[in-house]
């Protein structure tokens, strides 16, 4: 079966910046994708290239087989894009705001409107249908701007950073709506520069920075190749970390040390805590965790993806 | 690479998504100027009052004033035409017609558009649906043209029942032709309002350098040539003028001035169109970088 999207060694440059320098990947269809990375990695542009809306400096692209140069109109027929900032209409009402959308893939009036209501019911707003956009929560502006993206009951959504900014609840009910569509197959592309929003959403993703792949695999995959099995986290104080750092040279199997902590990748993160205190080192706080796709970031960026 | 795919596709499965794609592209290439004209309509109830009380509140108070006020107080033939000696209301009626469709776009042309690309972001919302960026400025003119035809329609209608058109057959016209003047301003406004990017009171610029000093140097009030010629070129590049010189022809039954209403129709057709070229390229550089 062909890809939904296709990359080969696609190219942005503006001016003298390449946001995006190159890059190859694929994205079969059914499968829930993500874009890693933090600002200014290239993922918005990437998106931008793939939803049809700029066109390429170089590479190849296709999107349901056909080239966004010759094809927008087509392709973006059968996208749905849920932009990381809100462009609801505010001067329309929230089923409104679905309605006029529909229209502009020239859906007939009368299926716009009865696929709104459906859509309300899916992103929990029925109750909100007659409202003002902006009497909306940030969390109901989002859900129904992905409610929006699903009008022409798309082929993939492609979602830009779909969490950021909102409280942790509001993210855990957007997350579950996202998920539904997966279960029922729709094709997601996503950004985001969360890692618990990559491990919760993605299938598989690559890791961005400076406009290339920097890694490739499912959420699991690349935590098992780039880090160990768990983490500890140990924190000296802020001048004493370097110090303690060089002390513990050798007990893990790798250490990073960041300004504010030291971090020991281990597959026994009880263990490796014990073998600390029998040295005579006493951290302050002491943490064991799971490895993270945090963890993958630094390990191939030396960076923390949110700084 | 690694091709699975789990559970079943959106939409209707048994069909290739390209062809899908292809069928369902074809009707926004043709209509989606009109989806984004329908779309700015919705909008535009949203201040409906403003419009009908720009419609008809404003003619009337202008009509009442110069009217019952300006035009008892010159009372004397102030131009003639084809058929007779024309009355001060007579001479200022186009005027007042031609700038009512010019004032129309000092609003929906600059606000409404720095909204749509920076407050409100609807412009980015319709670019990335279907339809291109031509057409989003396509339909936001054609909405604007429909709202200038009934406004002008509105005053052309009042402007007869108070008597101040000469000829009202040919003066019908008047609405098409204040239309076009709207556009000739509008259009190369539009184009610029399309490429600021940061609000410093541009717009607030525009309406007391440009619009304001246009209302009253175009020969609104009393002949373009009354005024010394150092300050008639104002006139002669202003749309108003153009505009209000077709309009006082057609009312009159020939032109009020030396020039013909050829030369007045060619300029407000240059302007408009380079102010549409100009318009769509800022549309297509801002949306597609």
């Amino acid at each position: 079966m062909t890809p939904v999207i296709a990359a080969r060694g696609l190219t942005k440059t503006f001016g003298d910046l390449t946001a995006v320098d190159g890059i190859d990947f694929e994205v079969p269809a059914g499968e829930s994708f993500g874009l890693l990375g933090p600002n200014g990695a290239g993922k918005s542009t990437t998106m931008r290239m793939i939803g049809a809306v700029s066109s390429r400096s170089a590479g190849d692209l296709r999107v349901l087989g056909l080239d966004p140069d010759a094809h927008g109109p087509e392709i973006r027929s059968q996208l749905g894009v849920v932009p990381q900032e809100d462009n609801l209409d505010p001067e329309l009402k929230v089923r409104e705001n679905l309605i006029v959308y529909g229209r502009y893939f020239g859906i007939p009036r009368a299926t716009c409107a009865s696929r709104a209501d459906e859509l309300l019911t899916f992103a929990q707003l029925e109750d909100k249908a007659r409202n003002k956009v902006d009497d909306l929560s940030g969390g109901m502006k989002r859900r129904l701007t992905i409610a929006r993206a699903l009008i022409n009951e798309p082929r993939i959504l492609m979602l830009d950073e779909p969490t950021t900014g909102l409280d942790p609840q509001a993210r855990h009910v957007l997350w579950d709506r996202l998920f539904r569509l997966k279960e029922r197959g729709t094709t997601l592309v996503l950004t985001t520069h969360y890692m618990d929003e990559a491990e919760q959403l993605c299938d598989r993703l690559v890791v961005v920075d400076h406009g290339r792949i920097m890694a490739e695999g499912s959420p699991s995959a690349l935590i098992r190749q780039y880090a160990s099995r768990e983490v500890a986290e140990l924190r000296f104080g802020s001048d004493r970390n370097a110090e303690a750092a060089a002390r513990l040279e050798g007990m893990a199997e790798r250490i990073e040390v960041l300004p504010d902590r030291v971090l020991l990748y281990t597959d026994d993160g009880e263990a490796l805590l014990e073998r600390v205190t029998d040295l005579g080192l006493h951290p302050t706080t002491s943490l064991v965790r799971r490895s993270s796709l945090e963890d993958v970031f630094l390990r191939l960026t030396g960076r923390s993806l949110i700084e | 690479m690694s091709t699975h795919t789990s559970g079943t596709p959106a939409g209707p499965t048994t069909e290739d998504p390209t062809a899908r794609a292809m069928t369902a592209g074809a009707l926004p290439r043709r209509l989606g100027w009109w989806y984004v004209a329908e779309h700015t309509w919705r909008a535009m109830r949203a201040y409906a009052w403003t419009i009908v009380m720009e419609g008809i509140g404003q003619p009337l108070v202008y009509l009442l004033g110069i009217g019952l006020g300006l035009a008892a107080f010159i009372d004397v033939s102030v131009a003639d035409g084809a058929n007779g000696p024309v009355t001060y209301l007579e001479f200022v009626a186009p005027a007042l017609l031609a700038s009512s469709a010019i004032g129309i776009t000092m609003g929906e042309f600059t606000y409404v558009v720095m909204s749509g690309f920076k407050w409100r972001r609807l412009y980015w919302g319709m670019n990335a649906s279907p339809v291109q960026p031509q057409q989003i400025v396509g339909g936001i003119v054609f909405a604007v043209v429909v709202r200038m035809l009934l406004t002008t329609i509105a005053y052309y209608v009042l402007i007869v029942a108070f008597g101040a058109v000469v000829d009202p057959w040919t003066g019908a016209l008047m609405p098409l032709v204040g239309t076009l003047g709207g556009l000739a301003f509008g259009l190369p406004l539009l184009a610029y309002a399309a490429s600021i990017t940061e609000d410093k009171g541009q717009f607030a610029m525009v309406q007391r350098f440009v619009f304001t000093p246009l209302f009253l140097f175009s020969g609104t009030f009393y002949p373009l040539d009354t005024m010394p010629v150092w300050l008639q070129w104002i006139g002669w590049l202003s749309p108003l003028w153009h505009a209000t010189e077709i309009g006082r022809s057609l009312s009159y039954g020939s032109p009020p001035g030396a020039w013909p209403v050829g030369v007045h129709l060619a300029i407000l057709l240059v302007m408009a169109v380079t102010g549409w070229v100009l318009a769509r390229r800022m549309f297509v550089k801002r949306l597609r970088g």
